[in-house]
């Protein structure tokens, strides 16, 4: 490196580190937050909504075209996975591991015990907090990937039996990940087709349960099903695929 | 700021620090799960549980599984391309490769 270059990169970095101290010094301090709009979301939600999570009302309501945006950013960075990740011509000629005939029973018993054990409850979990979104904290995109990591356990598990079920399934994933994307995007045109706005309430609110806070509940169940299959997709492409295409 | 706070605090930045100095990608993947779970302790500490809840699952769940299982994978590659070049060596004198030979009509 020459030595203008060195000054130049020195000059840079004082500026930038001088700058974020700068800025640090004028942020209101730690745990003190003053702001009207984060008020009054959080004070509405529930007369407005009838929807107890702010967070979430934010989220799939207020901010609802900013979610969808987001589906998206999921959505495309998925497809670009399975793209990137797709086998090749000439490694299909020599798979890497299609000549190791045991490599599916090379996990433990425990591994398989505690995979097969905490399939059930993780995807009970999953779906209680996709469809409790609008009430307590979580929603779809957590739950999504909790119920996709419960799928995905049984790959880690090497229930060879289950697997092989599963490959049927395996080419629903990518439709998951889809159908959940799109979902979002029919609740607001249904909002565009009836009400008038993209995205505006078209159900009712409800008074308390699970079936409050108009088009929110539906919402995170579309994002919790375009989650999950997010995940499978992503972990089947980067696991074993010999497992997932069918025998060599 | 509370005790409680100040100690999650100072986990996070070992954790973080532990996480940049481990040169292992295996055990790089394992100490970034511990720090995720710890981030995620510390949104929950101030009282941001939709946020502790994203991290938990994203930071100690998904990033870690997706990292061992590339990990794995490119192992397996590894261990195939080892194989495949074993196999070679064995079949053809050394240093030839199938399609190394300069082409005779140029470029």
């Amino acid at each position: 490196m020459t030595r203008g270059r060195r000054l130049a990169a020195a000059v840079g970095l004082v500026l930038l580190v001088g700058g974020l101290a700068w800025t640090a010094f004028g942020l209101p301090a730690f745990g003190h937050y003053h702001h009207r709009y984060g008020a009054v979301a959080a004070r509405e939600s529930l007369p407005l909504r009838r929807a107890e999570n702010a967070v979430n009302t934010t989220a799939f309501d207020y901010r609802g075209f900013d979610t969808i945006g987001e589906e998206f950013i999921l959505f495309v960075s998925v497809v670009s996975v399975v793209v990137l990740l797709r086998e090749l011509g000439d490694e299909a000629d020599h798979p890497p591991h299609r000549e190791r005939p045991g490599a599916t029973q090379q996990h433990s018993t425990l591994t398989r015990w505690v995979g097969s054990a905490l399939m059930g409850p993780l995807a009970v979990i999953g779906a209680d907090v996709v469809t409790h979104g609008q009430l307590s904290p979580g929603g779809g995109f957590q739950g999504g990937i909790i119920l996709g990591v419960a799928v995905a356990l049984s790959f880690v598990a090497g229930q060879y039996l289950i697997l092989r079920r599963l490959r049927a399934i395996a080419t629903w994933m990518d439709m998951l990940d889809a159908v959940g994307a799109g979902g979002f995007v029919m609740i607001g045109i249904a909002g565009l087709i009836s009400v008038g706005p993209f995205l505006d309430n078209v159900l009712p609110y409800g008074h308390s349960g699970l079936l409050t806070g108009g088009i929110i509940p539906l919402a995170n169940l579309s994002v919790g099903i375009e989650v999950a299959g997010a995940v499978l997709v992503v972990l089947a492409e980067l696991l074993d695929q010999r497992l997932l295409s069918g025998p060599a | 700021m509370n005790d409680l706070l100040a100690l999650i605090l100072v986990l996070v930045a070992v954790s973080g620090t532990v996480a940049v100095l481990v040169r292992e990608p295996a055990r790089q993947a394992i100490v970034v799960g511990i720090l995720g779970l710890l981030l995620a302790l510390l949104f929950f500490a101030v009282q941001a549980p939709d946020v502790a809840l994203s991290e938990f699952v994203v930071g100690a769940g998904a990033v870690p599984l997706m990292l061992t299982l590339a990990l794995g994978k490119l192992r397996a590659q590894r261990l195939a391309a080892d194989q495949l070049s074993a196999r070679h060596a064995a079949a053809e004198p050394p240093g030839t490769w199938p399609g190394s030979a300069p082409n005779p009509e140029g470029p």
